[in-house]
């Protein structure tokens, strides 16, 4: 074997060894994409509903259309608001199941009567907050009192 | 209906239409009791049915085709065959007598490997598979080579490597179609948990245990050396995800803090205390300090991948820094591992029994391979001691140059990549702990032994994964593969349960409303119940479900620990 042909074998190898890793790492790419416009996706849909419950409610400015998670595990969810209650707990069967080791599986219940919304502590282990008051019973909720459940906060919004 | 599974309830979970059934709207009073009974009581009446109607959709989702996983394992063959050839012909002038063996060995085991992976594993990630036949076959060709250099590195056997590569894609087919469903290796958490730590020990009996270069890390069994450390890392990677992710609340929340990180109440300190005694004594007694920090560090990051807290990765560190300076002040045979590290390049130690000749000549083959290296065949790896299995790194180094050792630790990469992305997807906590974990302990070995050959560590007896001479070592590596595609398969899986920030329609009902997840780039866990209960449920799911079905019932996503 001559040494070019030598030389072009042993540079034609390790070029192999890179084709395999950058054909590799573009199959990821194009994977992360695939992923990234899915989740793109699913995003716009949502937006698109979210939109839905506040079109069907008219505008009277101080009714609350959402309940907004501030703080801990889920900060940032957002739940429409409509005519029936929101169960906020641990247990999966919540309609808001919260990711927080200090809240009971079924801690606390955001429901409208009226125009008005209430908030009613399920008798919790450790507590529903309202502003740094403890709540027992059922206390009317306006919109943009922090409610403190474990270690999260939320409020209800226009 | 005993199917009672917070997957059912996910997708209502979060509607307000949905989540108080048997209460009309609007007509609440605060006097009510609370509406909801329990989560496992409204999904209890699914039947059968109402599973093909929620599942319906399922079918609809196109398994990938693997071409991609086709085409990377053709272009990994091509890697390994030309290899074969290419060192016959610039050592010999010929084909090696055994290249056609070896050559339809890897086809075979690639083509076997792909088969059973569509069959039973069929949404698997596609990378894994072709990156890990490609580094054993580079292997296999670096082994050849030393196998027919003519001064000869005394032991290096393809044929025997290649065999091994055989039987281990058997076991780890077997490992894939036996284990349908990761989750039922929870069940073995503290089954896993002994026999590991037996594993382990194991070559500290009498007449069992044997001691090969100073390390007794081997028992023989029908005339065969294994090293059964090789596998109680697997057992004990299982455990270790079985029990961080149940007891990961204790670990995660209780203890002082004290400034920035929360430290663990001391009685939680107890396995860690104990698995370090382990991994001492491993150390001193059978002198392996690769297993001995192999195991240590598997279990901080997996600790570390369950809690999230990095006061545990700080004792951790703590801990090795003591237990390492404890025996390098008492054992001469770790003191003598560190003088040789510290000091390769003194005469006086190079030439020393057990000094550091093996390294300063591994070096010297590197630096001798520089940039693109001298080509396979015109190195001179057979220079330096077991060039074949713990310095085939530098060997690799010396032949293929800095540039086929770039490549060759980006594959390695690769497959890290996409175990941690899979312990990502994977939508069960117990699946995110074990991925992580396995895919670190690939990451780890092969930081230990490469930066030991590089002398960025002490040296110490572990092995190139996949790559060095080694029956056990390829097997075990090929097992924790085999489990990696399974997890895989279960993360990559079409499931109607909403995944980390999606968002799952009611029931198919569009219009009823959503919960908008993460506005902010970190989205939010909508769904997913990490309660303990809800998990064990899972686990006594009657098994005659069809496995399709069967998946997608695991709770929704839940974060590897809590927050």
């Amino acid at each position: 074997m001559s040494e070019l042909t030598f030389t072009l074998l042993r540079l034609g190898y390790l070029a192999l060894l890179w084709i395999f890793v950058l054909i590799a790492v573009g199959v990821l790419r194009r994977d992360v994409s695939t992923r990234a416009r899915l989740a793109g996706g699913g995003v716009r849909r949502n937006r698109n509903a979210t939109v839905k419950p506040a079109k069907d409610t008219p505008p009277a400015p101080p009714k609350p259309t959402k309940l907004t998670v501030l703080s801990g595990s889920l900060v940032g969810t957002q739940v429409p608001l409509t005519a029936s209650s929101i169960l906020i707990g641990r247990a999966p069967g919540c309609t808001l199941v919260i990711d927080d080791d200090y809240a009971s599986s079924r801690h606390a219940r955001i429901f409208p009567q009226g125009d008005q919304w209430f908030l009613e502590d399920l008798n919790s282990t450790n507590g529903t907050f309202l502003g740094d008051q403890q709540i027992h019973g059922v206390v009317p909720l306006g919109i943009g009192t922090a409610v403190r459940i474990g270690r999260s906060v939320l409020e209800l919004q226009g | 209906m005993t199917v009672t599974s917070p997957g059912f309830t996910s997708p209502g979970t979060l509607s307000p239409s949905t989540s108080s059934p048997g209460t009309s709207p609007g007509t609440l009073s605060p006097d009510l009791s609370p509406p909801m009974v329990s989560d496992t009581s409204s999904p209890s009446q699914a039947t059968p049915e109402d599973l093909t109607d929620i599942f319906g959709a399922e079918p609809t989702f196109k398994k990938p085709w693997r071409i991609a996983e086709i085409f990377l394992l053709l272009l990994a063959l091509g890697i390994g065959i030309g290899g074969f050839a290419m060192v016959g012909y610039v050592m010999n002038g010929e084909l090696p007598d055994t290249f056609w063996l070896e050559s339809a060995s890897m086809v075979g085991i690639a083509l076997f490997m792909h088969l059973v992976i569509r069959f039973v594993a069929p949404w698997a990630d596609q990378i894994i598979l072709p990156a890990v036949v490609l580094v054993n076959a580079l292997g296999i060709v670096m082994i050849l080579r030393l196998d027919l250099a003519p001064a000869g590195a005394a032991g290096a056997n393809a044929i025997r490597q290649t065999q091994w590569a055989a039987v281990s894609v058997v076991v780890a087919a077997a490992v894939l179609i036996i284990l349908r469903e990761h989750r039922t290796l929870r069940r073995f958490t503290y089954t896993s948990g002994i026999v590991g730590l037996i594993l382990l020990l194991s070559p500290m009996i009498p007449g069992l245990g044997m001691e090969i270069n100073g390390a007794r890390i081997w028992i023989q069994i029908a005339g065969m050396s294994i090293q059964p450390g090789e596998f109680a890392k697997i057992f004990l990677a299982i455990f270790f995800a079985g029990y961080f992710f149940n007891n990961r609340d204790n670990l995660t929340l209780a203890g002082p803090k004290l400034g920035p990180i929360q430290f663990p109440r001391f009685r939680d300190l107890g396995p860690i205390l104990i698995v370090w005694v382990a991994a001492i004594a491993v150390l001193v007694m059978q002198s392996d300090m690769g297993m001995s920090l192999m195991l240590f560090g598997l279990f901080v990051a997996m600790l570390y991948l369950a809690t999230q807290r990095f006061s545990w990765v700080l004792i951790g560190f703590c801990l090795v820094g003591a237990g390492g300076y404890f025996a390098v002040q008492a054992f001469p045979h770790v003191s003598q591992r560190f003088d040789g590290w510290l000091h390769a390049m003194d005469p006086a130690v190079i030439d020393r029994a057990g000094g550091s000749f093996q390294l300063v000549s591994g070096l010297f083959g590197l630096a001798n391979g520089g940039l693109l290296g001298t080509g396979l065949g015109h190195g001179h790896p057979y220079l330096v001691p077991l060039s074949f299995s713990d310095f085939i790194y530098s060997s690799l180094g010396e032949e293929l140059g800095l540039t086929g050792l770039l490549a060759v630790l980006v594959v390695f990469f690769l497959i890290v990549e996409r175990g941690l992305r899979t312990a990502i997807d994977v939508r069960d906590g117990f699946g995110k702990v074990l991925a992580g974990g396995l895919a670190f302990l690939i990451a780890w070995q092969l930081f230990i032994i490469v930066g030991g050959v590089t002398r960025l560590l002490p040296l110490t007896g572990l092995t190139v994964p996949f790559m060095a001479q080694g029956g056990t070592s390829l097997l075990s590596n090929w097992i924790v593969i085999a489990i990696l595609i399974r997890i895989s398969n279960e993360a990559r899986r079409p499931s109607i349960d909403p995944g980390l920030g999606e968002v799952a329609p009611v029931n198919g009902d569009e219009s009823q409303g959503y919960v908008v997840v993460g506005q902010s780039d970190t989205p939010a866990i909508v769904s997913g119940s990490p309660s303990n209960d809800a998990t064990e449920m899972m686990d006594a799911l009657p098994r005659e479900l069809p496995p399709d079905e069967d998946a997608t019932e695991m709770i929704a996503p839940v974060s590897g620990g809590t927050q």
